[in-house]
């Protein structure tokens, strides 16, 4: 096997661009099919583009964890929660009805990562000695806990030395405004008040081809956070492709080995948890952040499972892999199922679908099997946990090591396959 | 007037420290209430190379793990170039010059044998998360990184590994697994090195060039614990041998000497003492 660093850099990048390209050119078929207009067209790949993209930064995080160092993290969903929280909290105004410290936007993001950061740092030093499954018990036992936290009452409104403050309890919390906005409006939290220089010139440029503005204000967030997961590669590319990246493998494979190897396992663990955690509170405040509000239902342990699924698709251990998994994941699998209902409701022209699973299979003694199509589909987003598991079941079975797992990417800071003797002559040649 | 004499003490215990980088003393471990190691003394002479002898379960594998502090000991004390290292953890064992190799290989299966070579040096800039982080460090680690690949690659030219370098560990055959564990542990360049049956398993002209290796090493003031059981290397190579045998040291002493003695020959045919 030929091994050029280079090369499969450049490979990568077109992998995912291509993915990218052909998923939404797959959806421009299906906005086409379901007769939407352009602005309805532009909108839809929009909300693909933002949810792959949000999924392929909480699924790098999660990659450092368990595809380079084998940690076992399975409250991903607590960390996003913490992060998310925390930023709210910090920027909430102080005479809200839920209270909050006021300060401004940068400093609750940065509150955010570290808060999530420093809970990953606090729940790793008792649990270093445990291995995979335990580990996996107390992550998602903390993570629900942080959850909980989030709902309870106590906490709808708390004070610290005299400072009131609050959760929200089960009503969620308010986030401040995305500063996208502020891009396009002169002021973002009125939108009446007018456009700055740039948003009427924006703006009126896809005026002429029918986009409405909300739509440029939300494909402008999308291409940010785009561009977030770049920064997320390289963070996790220089971890990952490194001599330390090197000592996180060798703790996966075998952490005895590496102890005996002269590495302190305890403190490289520690900081993975420390770096990942903060990762996925920054994941999680970039995605709730585009919504102004959030609540403590979103993140249920399923999204951690999701975000593992969507690991797991891609190949656990490769960054590009993750990004792939985490884009292949929020479109086809997540939003997939939704848009497949929408096409065949569409296409087939179902009236109503029926009220109960009975008045949805009695049709079918009559060879009628129209009402339970029509059922199924209405359901279609239970059904997709169902596909969901099927995916997985035939992943595992058939390509365990994911889409692009079985590569090697060398934990190294440079090309470590090859001699670099041989190497200086073929860069003389070249 | 006594600290003068405590000095001279302490100048002697240098020298003995030097002479006999590693001292185990008394040392023991129970699991459950069967003593798998029970009361073993011994010191090892710089730039030997002992052997360590005796038949299945007699406490050969756990007195390893117990110096390298893989398993802590229930009694006595390690000291290694007269340090205290009895309840230390491997990694710091390790850093100090004291690296083993495992008798069930321990490669790591899915890294390639290059990155299980270049794993184990010591002092690798790019360990430090903050400096793999920031620009700045980077034309330092690549040195360092070029520099360790040179070294990685005539390691491996040694063992024989070199045309495995871009395979995975775990598809290695037996024979060279135990090479790349070897290979591993001389990345570190350590002063000792605990090798628990180095040589299962690898092909006879290998365990020739391997033999050789070790002697000169040895020459060059590098210092050997091995446990072995392919007794024609023990016999010839070996000086020391000790040989244990139900958890206890049963003797020490040169081939002649243990070949002859009636508690070693009891011990591996299976007689009580």
């Amino acid at each position: 096997m030929k091994f050029n660093r280079e090369m499969f850099l450049k490979n990568d990048f077109r992998i995912v661009v291509s993915t990218f390209v052909g998923i939404s050119f797959l959806f421009i078929i299906v906005a086409m099919i379901l007769g939407l207009d352009f602005n309805g067209t532009v909108n839809t790949i929009q909300r693909i583009m933002f949810l792959s993209a949000v999924y392929a930064m909480v699924v790098l995080a999660l990659n450092l964890q368990w595809g380079y160092a084998g940690i076992f993290n399975i409250g991903v969903a607590g960390f996003m929660l913490s992060g998310v929280y925390t930023m709210a909290i910090i920027t909430g105004d102080p005479n809200g009805l839920i209270p909050g410290l006021g300060l401004p936007l940068p400093i609750g993001i940065i509150g955010g990562v570290l808060m999530a950061s420093l809970l990953g740092l606090l729940i790793s030093i008792p649990t270093l000695k445990l291995k995979a499954d335990y580990l996996a018990i107390v992550t998602i036992g903390f993570a629900e806990i942080i959850r909980y936290t989030a709902n309870a009452l106590t906490f709808k409104t708390f004070s610290i030395a005299g400072v009131e403050m609050g959760t929200g309890a089960g009503r969620g919390i308010h986030l401040p405004m995305n500063p996208i906005r502020g891009l396009y409006y002169t002021d973002p939290s009125n939108l009446g008040l007018g456009k700055t220089v740039f948003g009427e010139y924006v703006f009126g440029f896809f005026e002429i081809v029918q986009v409405q503005s909300s739509v440029v204000v939300s494909w402008t967030y999308a291409i940010v956070l785009i561009f977030v997961v770049g920064l997320f590669y390289l963070v996790i590319y220089r971890i990952g492709n490194s001599p330390f990246g090197r000592v996180l493998k060798a703790i996966r494979e075998d952490e005895v080995v590496a102890n005996a190897l002269g590495k302190n396992t305890d403190i490289y663990k520690m900081k993975v948890f420390a770096i990942g955690c903060g990762l996925m509170g920054l994941a999680g405040i970039l995605w709730q952040g585009s919504y102004g509000y959030t609540n403590p239902t979103t993140f249920q342990p399923i999204l951690t499972f999701y975000i593992f699924i969507a690991l797991i698709i891609g190949g656990s251990g490769s960054n590009t892999g993750s990004i792939m998994g985490g884009v292949v994941f929020a479109s086809l699998l997540f939003e997939g199922p939704n848009f497949v209902r929408r096409v065949i409701m569409h296409v087939f022209k179902f009236d109503k679908a029926p009220n109960s699973i009975i008045e949805a299979v009695i049709p079918i003694s009559s060879l009628d099997l129209g009402p339970f199509v029509a059922y199924s589909l209405a359901n279609i987003s239970s059904l997709r946990v169902v596909f969901l598991g099927l995916v997985l079941i035939y992943i595992i079975q058939n390509r365990p090591e994911g889409l692009l797992g079985d590569r090697k990417e060398l934990a190294a800071s440079i090309d470590i396959s090859r001699r670099p003797v041989i190497e200086t002559k073929e860069r003389k040649d070249a | 007037m006594s600290s003068s004499k405590t000095k001279k003490k302490q100048s002697r215990k240098k020298k003995s420290a030097k002479k006999y980088p590693l001292k185990v003393e008394k040392i023991g471990k129970k699991f459950g209430g069967l003593s798998a190691v029970d009361n073993v003394s011994f010191s090892i002479e710089k730039g030997s190379i002992t052997g360590l002898i005796g038949p299945n379960g007699a406490g050969k594998s756990t007195t390893f793990d117990l110096i390298t502090g893989i398993t802590s000991s229930d009694t006595g004390s390690v000291k290694f170039n007269g340090e205290d290292i009895t309840g230390k953890r491997p990694y710091q064992i390790a850093n100090i010059g004291l690296v083993r190799t495992f008798q069930i290989t321990r490669e790591l299966k899915e890294m390639t044998v290059m990155e299980n070579v270049m794993l184990a040096p010591k002092n690798q800039i790019g360990q430090q998360l903050s400096s793999v982080l920031l620009s700045r460090g980077r034309r330092k680690i690549e040195n360092q990184e070029a520099e360790l690949l040179e070294k990685a690659w005539e390691t491996l030219d040694t063992f024989h590994l070199d045309k495995l370098a871009n395979e995975y560990a775990g598809n290695l055959s037996g024979g060279q697994r135990k090479l790349l564990e070897m290979a591993r542990v001389m990345m570190m360049d350590p002063s000792m090195m605990l090798l628990d049956e180095p040589m299962a398993g690898v092909n006879p002209t290998l365990k020739k060039q391997i033999i050789t290796l070790i002697k000169k090493l040895s020459k060059d003031g590098y210092t050997f614990l091995l446990v072995e059981h392919d007794m024609d290397v023990v016999m010839n190579h070996c000086n020391p041998i000790i040989v244990m045998h139900n958890g206890g040291v049963i003797l020490e002493g040169t081939a002649s000497e243990i070949s002859t003695n009636e508690r070693v020959i009891d011990a591996y045919l299976g007689g009580s003492e």
